[in-house]
């Protein structure tokens, strides 16, 4: 249990997805424009995480290592994740119309988001065993949202603020961001001072 | 349609600056962010990926006419994957240790939306020799970028150029910044050299109006399935006009297809 919360708050505080190991970058500089989008992208973010790796775990420790075919890792994983979009995003459409018309447009572009493919490999790098690499994926996504959602704060900001010309948009939106990269520096040596 | 070699060169040298996908077209840049602490890390993801890249562009023209339009994004997807599978068996078995430092990058090149996204805008419509050209021009841009934030994330962060450690720096007169070489010196490093190609692009306009930065949005793909998100299309334009383009975009299709 113990070591589940490590590998929990690692993922969200220490070795945060976006701010420390670069992974979903491109929703987390393009989403975060306002709020609502932000939340309703990382929810989309955080259920599919937790799905992918709940399917590639066993897929790749039940099926493909045993029979040697590991190094099919890369080709099976992005399939699964890129059939498993598909399927939500269908049976949503049919179920939950509501929560499909909200959360629907984030969908299609969830496939090519490096932090899912990213947390499934993560999973199996780490040897995770099946509980443990749920923790992670829940984890990484909860980082993902409160990423997004410090830094959509953060933007609001400098939207307003009267900056060179030449560092209007992006590049000043990358020095925020990296500054807000900074501050997750204070959660350095926290899982020692909590667990240890 | 002008002369092959004339439109040859053309598709090479529009990825080094034009459409530098880096730092024009804003696509990849997860990989861009993580692995450039150091000049060669940046080298050696850049050929990675160009590799990845020019197979995959060879390939996908080759395929042209066999893939169904309706799942075209799945197979371009699974023939990325299968060479990015190439590409990682290969490091592991002759270059380990940038294996080692690429880390987890390398996998994820198959979603680098450099690599979809010229398969969906070039090499799904256009035949081989042009294909190549691009993914050359395209891998070749990249590699540089990356290659350039590496080198200033090194000198700047350890104080070193392709691990040799160079003078004057960390003797105790000039002491390196670390910061450079962690997560936020790589947005630093990031910001400021798209504010430095901004600038660039605007002097170059002026000095010559006929050449005209192409629409940025060129290098995101505009199917459902795609990384719109991903491209300068949505960083430039906001999230909720890029969703409305992509509905458009989508419905269009639809309609098409039922004339079909």
């Amino acid at each position: 249990m113990k070591e589940m919360l490590i590998i929990l708050f690692s993922a969200i505080l220490v070795d945060n997805f976006v701010l420390s190991r670069f992974l979903g970058i491109c929703p987390f500089l393009g989403v975060s424009k306002n709020l609502k989008t932000a939340m309703g992208m990382s929810f989309a973010v955080l259920a599919v995480m937790v799905m992918a790796s709940a399917i590639t775990w066993p897929v790749f420790n039940l099926l493909l290592a045993p029979n040697g075919l590991s190094y099919l890792q890369t080709v099976i994983f992005i399939l699964v994740i890129a059939s498993l979009v598909q399927i939500i995003e269908t049976v949503l459409k049919k179920a939950i119309p509501s929560l499909y018309q909200s959360l629907g447009i984030y969908l299609p572009l969830i496939t090519t988001n490096c932090a899912i493919l990213g947390a499934a490999i993560l999973n199996i790098d780490n040897e995770y065993t099946f509980l443990q690499s749920i923790a992670n994926s829940l984890g990484a996504g909860l980082g993902f949202m409160l990423a997004l959602f410090i830094f959509a704060g953060v933007r609001s900001k400098v939207d307003h603020a009267d900056v060179p010309k030449f560092m209007k948009g992006l590049p000043i939106t990358l020095v925020s961001a990296a500054l807000v990269s900074i501050s997750f520096f204070g959660f350095k040596g926290l899982i020692e001072k909590l667990f240890g | 349609m002008p002369t092959p070699k004339i439109s040859l060169k053309n598709e090479f040298s529009k990825g080094l600056v034009r459409e530098n996908p880096v730092l024009r077209l804003m696509l990849g840049v997860c990989p861009t962010l993580a692995v450039t602490t150091t000049a060669k890390n940046g080298i050696g993801m850049g050929l990675a990926a160009t590799f990845v890249l020019v197979s995959s562009n060879i390939v996908i023209s080759l395929l042209r006419p066999v893939i169904p339009e309706k799942v075209r994004i799945p197979a371009f997807i699974t023939v990325i994957a299968s060479f990015v599978t190439i590409v990682q068996m290969l490091m592991q078995a002759f270059l380990p240790d940038l294996n080692d430092s690429l880390g987890i990058f390398i996998p994820l090149i198959t979603v680098n939306c450099i690599i979809l996204a010229r398969a969906e805008m070039f090499a799904s419509k256009h035949s081989i020799l042009p294909s190549i050209a691009d993914g050359l021009g395209m891998g070749a841009g990249y590699t540089a970028t990356l290659f350039l934030m590496g080198t200033i994330r090194e000198v700047m962060g350890n104080g070193s150029f392709m691990d040799i450690k160079l003078p004057f720096i960390g003797t105790g007169t000039i002491e390196p910044m670390l910061i450079m070489i962690l997560p936020p010196g790589g947005f630093f490093a990031y910001g400021m050299l798209i504010a430095l190609s901004q600038k660039l692009a605007e002097w170059l306009e002026k000095r010559n109006p006929d050449i005209k930065g192409d629409d940025s949005c060129a290098g995101a793909i505009n199917d459902q399935t795609a990384c719109l998100l991903c491209g300068a299309c949505s960083l430039h334009k906001g999230m909720d006009e890029a969703a409305a383009e992509m509905r458009d975009k989508a419905d269009n299709q639809k309609k098409d297809g039922d004339i079909k």
